[in-house]
């Protein structure tokens, strides 16, 4: 272990310009986005995307790590995380984590600057692997000439995407690849979490163009699953804290027994439980953006440590607030139920706590 | 002049005027109370120069970088931690003088006369009674749990000084003098073996009236504050990774690849994950006082060491295995501190059990979350309005 503590130096406060950003995304929300609304998508509703457009054209969502001279923002992952908060804490369904963070991430590592500069503009982007993916396990092959075959299961973002980042094993070796969407089958699955559903993919003999092959193609899929992993922390944070507050603001009304509900001890001390582990989810969300943000060489252990932490945390705050609503807690009326849902696709995507902790034996040495 | 560099400037003249290679421990550090820089947000001529807390952080750095000796803080942490800043908020000017200084550079080691045998958790329940007499104060009563108290030159005292008045209104602070007639402490032996702490019982000591801090009845809202320090600087260190009780179960890991266990990996990645998550935790909250904006963490932290030093120190004996069954050391012995992760995995054990007790019990802790940070509705007092003599005991 270094002399120096990781992350001494690394500030896990919000800055003045990320509440501001922040005030931006949730008045934004807090006009177009109902939690009815969120609901409807599992009647099979679909997604508005008048809200994502919106929120591109008032804040800037699109493009917001897309580099100013490519038309973007270029904002970094410390106001990334800020937004993911906010769309966490509405369970909102917009292509920001899949489209702004993933695949701009991989557009961005791959060199593909044409393609950042559309997206900034308003392409929508998907890169083409299982949502739980942590590491490259290519499921489509290419041909010399650069055509596509396969199937890969599970892609989030596919739906609305225009454009979709295929890997592909070629014949010497990973390489990745831009598809528009138009020429792949895209087949919608009924998704545990309809506010970001995922949908199987066809390609068959498929033109697409080459983005970089090799370890640079490999490096900027693992780039771009990292940094999912690691802003998504900061959704989960965004979920749970919406789950405790709602939960408390429920607690101080309910009457049972001729009492408060929140005023029975073993009622107290389960939210403080949560309120306690909200807090330090925070803190280690915090510190997997400010180390992807400044490409401090602790990030990946940054982003380990914060899905192994962050992802179980919106869990158990979700199911919190399921049980301590009572029955109302179950109704498809009351919207705790839609934050179950993300909490626990979450708790998948980007790789489960497991698989997080098997990487950080890995990094800091803690061998099986 | 900022205050960075002022601190600067003047740890620069410090080091010069005095040689941390040839100035021993005590001269190095009245010199360092006298230049303002024990507490740099202190006033001016109390150890402090009025600059802003964070900038302590630069001053130890600074100093630790020279070789200058530091204060002793695992001998007088009652003193350092709790104390001084209570009696820089609620002290006189006299008392402010007479204390401050000795008691940083630890010639005067401090203790903290509070809990009681019937009042723990519920430490407004205090029954150590304090009679006015004419310039005194006689106080008699039985104190507990008395960390330091066999090296401790001064107590800060809670002690009922109206029976008559409701219980959190009868109460008043002072600083008692341990070399006093009166003031027997007794050893008192714990699960460890160890006797780190002490009964105190009180008979008849006379405490002056000078001694008292803050008003007479207002010794609930003093000692909050001291508690409120005290959370504070629980968890308020910057740690390393692995610092603490994460560091020596990690360091058994990775040399003794002969006990792992796929079972105890997966609980040690879980509780590896909690300890660093927990230190990020501590620097935000540093971060946030830093800046000013005191959060509620502290309370919350506590609860969160609490739980990790119990559920590491139990992985650690269960990874030991066999040495696990092997205890060091059985006799009763006085530890001037406590020492968690110098010593052995079976003692680390034991006295993690008082983590979730000293300072607040988990159970209390969680009601002050709960209450305090959520806004949640108190729990029903049978002791509310009533004075402290007519309450049932």
């Amino acid at each position: 272990m270094s002399a120096v503590p990781p992350g001494a130096d690394v500030d896990l406060l919000y800055t003045d310009v990320e509440e501001a950003l922040r005030a931006s995304v949730r008045s934004v929300l807090s006009r177009r986005l109902s939690a009815p609304q969120v609901a409807a998508l599992y009647d099979g509703a679909a997604a508005d995307p008048a809200l994502w457009q919106t929120l591109s054209a008032e804040v800037g969502l699109a493009g917001l790590l897309v580099p100013e001279d490519l038309g973007g923002a270029g904002a970094t992952a410390r106001e990334a995380a800020v937004v993911l908060e906010e769309l966490g804490a509405a369970v909102a369904p917009v292509p920001f984590l899949t489209s702004s963070v993933v695949a701009v991430t991989a557009l961005l590592a791959a060199g593909a600057r044409d393609l950042a500069t559309e997206v900034a503009e308003g392409t929508i982007a998907a890169l083409a692997t299982p949502l739980p993916a942590t590491t490259v396990a290519p499921t489509v092959t290419a041909t010399a000439d650069g055509r596509l075959s396969g199937e890969i299961r599970s892609v989030a973002g596919a739906l609305d995407a225009g454009v979709l980042l295929v890997p592909a094993a070629a014949a010497d070796g990973l390489r990745l690849y831009a598809v528009p969407a138009d020429r792949v089958r895209i087949t919608p699955v009924v998704s545990l979490d309809m506010s970001r559903p995922i949908a199987d993919l066809g390609l068959t003999d498929v033109e697409a163009t080459l983005l970089a092959e090799g370890e640079a193609a490999r490096a900027a899929v693992e780039q771009a699953l990292e940094a999912g992993a690691a802003l998504l922390a900061s959704e989960q944070v965004g979920i749970a804290q919406w789950c405790l507050d709602t939960t408390v603001e429920y607690l101080k009304v309910r009457k049972q027994f001729g009492r408060v509900v929140g005023g029975f001890q073993a009622v107290k001390h389960r939210l403080a439980d949560v309120f306690v582990q909200v807090e330090s989810a925070r803190a280690a969300a915090r510190y997997a953006a400010a180390t992807l943000a400044e490409g401090d060489p602790d990030r990946s252990v940054a982003a380990a440590l914060a899905q192994a932490y962050c992802s179980d945390v919106a869990v158990l705050a979700a199911e919190e607030a399921v049980q301590l609503h009572g029955g109302i807690g179950m109704t498809w009326e009351h919207p705790a139920h839609l934050y179950l849902k993300r909490a626990k696709a979450d708790q998948i995507a980007y790789g489960t706590a497991a698989v997080h902790h098997a990487r950080l034996a890995g990094l800091v040495d803690l061998p099986a | 002049m900022t205050g960075i560099d002022e601190i600067e400037t003047r740890v620069a003249k410090l080091l010069a005027e005095h040689d941390p290679a040839t100035t021993g421990t005590v001269d190095f550090l009245r010199a360092r109370f006298d230049a303002g820089l024990a507490w740099v947000h202190f006033p001016v001529g109390l150890g402090g120069l009025g600059l802003a807390r964070e900038l302590q952080n630069q001053v130890n750095t600074l100093l630790a970088a020279a070789g200058a000796p530091d204060t002793d803080g695992g001998r007088n942490p009652i003193g350092l931690g709790m104390a001084a800043p209570t009696i820089l908020a609620y002290g006189t000017d006299e008392q402010k003088q007479r204390y401050l200084r000795p008691l940083f550079t630890c010639e005067e080691i401090w203790c903290q006369l509070f809990s009681e045998p019937g009042a723990g958790s519920d430490l407004a329940g205090v029954a150590t009674r304090a009679v006015r007499d004419g310039d005194d104060w006689v106080v008699n009563g039985q104190k507990v749990w008395t960390s330091g108290a066999q090296n401790a030159r001064f107590a800060i005292l809670l002690a009922r000084s109206d029976p008559d008045a409701v219980k959190h209104a009868g109460m008043s602070y002072f600083v008692c003098d341990m070399t006093d007639p009166g003031v027997e402490v007794r050893p008192l032996r714990q699960i460890t073996g160890e006797a780190e702490f002490n009964e105190v019982f009180l008979t008849d000591v006379r405490v002056p009236d000078a001694n008292r801090l803050g008003a007479v009845g207002q010794g609930w809202e003093v000692a909050n504050a001291t508690l409120m320090s005290e959370r504070v600087a629980i968890g308020g260190n910057a740690s390393p990774r692995e610092g603490g009780m994460i560091g020596p179960v990690s360091r058994t890991w990775r040399a003794h690849p002969e006990l792992r266990d796929p079972e105890l990996h997966v609980r040690l990645l879980k509780l590896w994950v909690d300890a660093e998550v927990a230190r990020l935790t501590g620097a935000r909250l540093r971060q946030k006082l830093a800046a000013g904006r005191p959060g509620p963490e502290g309370s919350a932290l506590k609860l969160t060491f609490a739980r990790l030093a119990q559920q590491l120190s139990g992985l650690e004996l269960e990874l030991l295995g066999e040495d696990g069954l092997r205890y060091s050391d059985w006799t009763l012995r006085r530890p001037e501190k406590v020492d968690m992760i110098g010593r052995d995995a079976g003692y680390r054990y034991l006295r993690a059990k008082g983590n979730s007790i000293e300072g607040g019990t988990s159970e209390v802790l969680r009601n002050i979350v709960g209450e305090r940070v959520l806004g949640l509705p108190p729990e029903p007092r049978g002791d509310k309005g009533i004075p402290w003599k007519d309450l049932p005991r």
